[in-house]
């Protein structure tokens, strides 16, 4: 599917014969359905960004769309989009769809509250009518990572602190709910209709850990986990998705203040975090990459060391549970 | 270098981290990302540490492996910490 890797290193190693992946893709998805999984069709959460409208037309490309049921899952924070675009995709992919506002659920189990009291921890002011977003900082300058929180008034004054670690947690915890939710949402209806979850991480996703453990991480088939986010785009522009969908830039859409995902984890744009991760997996030395980014090369080691690092730090979210002995019976 | 600090230090991470006492299982020069030790969470925790138990303010600036990443390297950072104020 990739160029070789002596290849120039530059966005035509990315490159991909759409529809022969659409095609493997989905026979993939039918194969695991009918041999590993057991379940009659496939359940997705359709948040109205990129990567869950290619996986919900990938299930749909697999099993058809009535074998394919969309949730829309929106909450306070969700962008005012989501739901338009949500709505737009299942109509133009025929799906069954329902919109399911997990505000109240999140309201009733804490998920604000919680949030809430760690901001006002380092924002005495902060209430009703502000907005808040977290940001990472230090990986690219050759320092350890960490978060600051970015607050905006009422009146629309941003302030800006780094967050301590009990903050960072707890508000990272408390965020987390919604991917819980949601998650436990999709399980409902696959365990209703004897569907699969399909789960939408991409590959930078994916291999950086940039998901929620037991929450957006928890599917029973992730159909794009293999691929970069380049990819995805080309692979939604192939299918024919909603332009709009095709257009827009990746956001968290967790936090209420507007958020890219560069901001919050991956510390470059997604085309340029593809190349990276790219040059990194196939050996090229960070003199390539500088090339290719038009950046020094010690900023390109400092990206390759900090894929790295976010390797490390969340191996954790992908390991199952560990057992004290193996139980040979039933595996590993 | 204060034995006393470098001890202190040491004793938080061996506690905290590798769940014993024995001195032993961490060489003061060891590199804590490099050996799994701590990830980038544990070396937050390690700043709360050193900024709430050891009275040092880490700046942004500060917070790379030279200064964080072995207890060796702790001991210094906050022993020239405390020197320049």
């Amino acid at each position: 599917m990739n160029a070789s890797a002596d290849a120039r290193l530059g966005p035509a190693v990315l490159e991909l014969d759409c529809e022969r992946e659409i095609e493997r893709i989905a026979a993939r998805l039918r194969e695991l359905l009918a041999s590993e999984l057991s379940r009659r069709g496939l359940v997705v959460a359709i948040s109205g960004g990129i990567d869950s409208a290619v996986s919900a037309a990938l299930s749909v490309r697999a099993v058809g769309a009535e074998r394919v049921y969309g949730l829309l899952l929106p909450e306070h924070d969700s962008a005012g989009s989501s739901v338009r675009l949500g709505r737009l995709l299942a109509e133009r992919l025929g799906l069954r769809n329902e919109v399911f506002d997990i505000a109240p659920t999140l309201e009733a189990i804490g998920c604000y509250r919680w949030r809430d009291e760690a901001i006002r921890n380092v924002f005495p002011d902060y209430g009703t009518g502000w907005k808040n977003k977290i940001v990472i900082s230090g990986g690219l300058e050759g320092r350890l990572n960490h978060f600051q929180l970015v607050v905006q008034s009422p009146t629309g004054e941003q302030h800006r602190e780094r967050l301590g670690l009990k903050e960072y947690l707890q508000i990272v915890a408390a965020t987390s709910y919604k991917q819980r939710i949601r998650k436990t949402v999709e399980y409902f209806h696959a365990d209703r209709l004897n569907y699969a979850v399909v789960g939408t991480p991409n590959r930078l996703e994916y291999d950086q850990g940039f998901f929620v453990k037991n929450g957006d991480g928890s599917a029973d088939v992730k159909p794009i986990a293999h691929l970069y986010k380049t990819q995805v785009y080309a692979l939604a522009r192939h299918l024919g998705l909603p332009e709009e969908i095709c257009r827009a830039q990746p956001t968290t859409d967790t936090y209420s203040l507007a958020q890219g995902q560069d901001e919050f984890y991956f510390a470059l744009p997604y085309a340029q975090m593809d190349l990276a991760l790219w040059a990194h997996n196939h050996g090229r030395p960070a003199a390539d990459l500088a090339e290719a980014l038009g950046i020094s090369e010690t900023r390109a080691e400092r990206i390759y060391r900090d894929i790295e690092a976010k390797r490390r730090t969340t191996r954790y979210l992908h390991a199952k549970a560990r057992l004290i002995e193996a139980v040979t019976e039933i595996g590993p | 270098m204060s034995d006393d600090l470098r001890q202190r230090i040491q004793r938080f991470i061996l506690e905290n981290y590798l769940f014993t006492s024995d001195p032993g299982a961490l060489a003061p020069d060891a590199s804590l990302l490099g050996r799994g030790i701590v990830d980038s969470t544990g070396m937050l925790e390690i700043i709360m540490f050193i900024e709430e138990q050891l009275g040092v303010t880490v700046a942004d600036a500060e917070m790379v492996p030279e200064n964080l990443d072995s207890v060796e390297r702790i001991a210094a950072f906050v022993e020239a910490k405390r020197g320049r104020t």
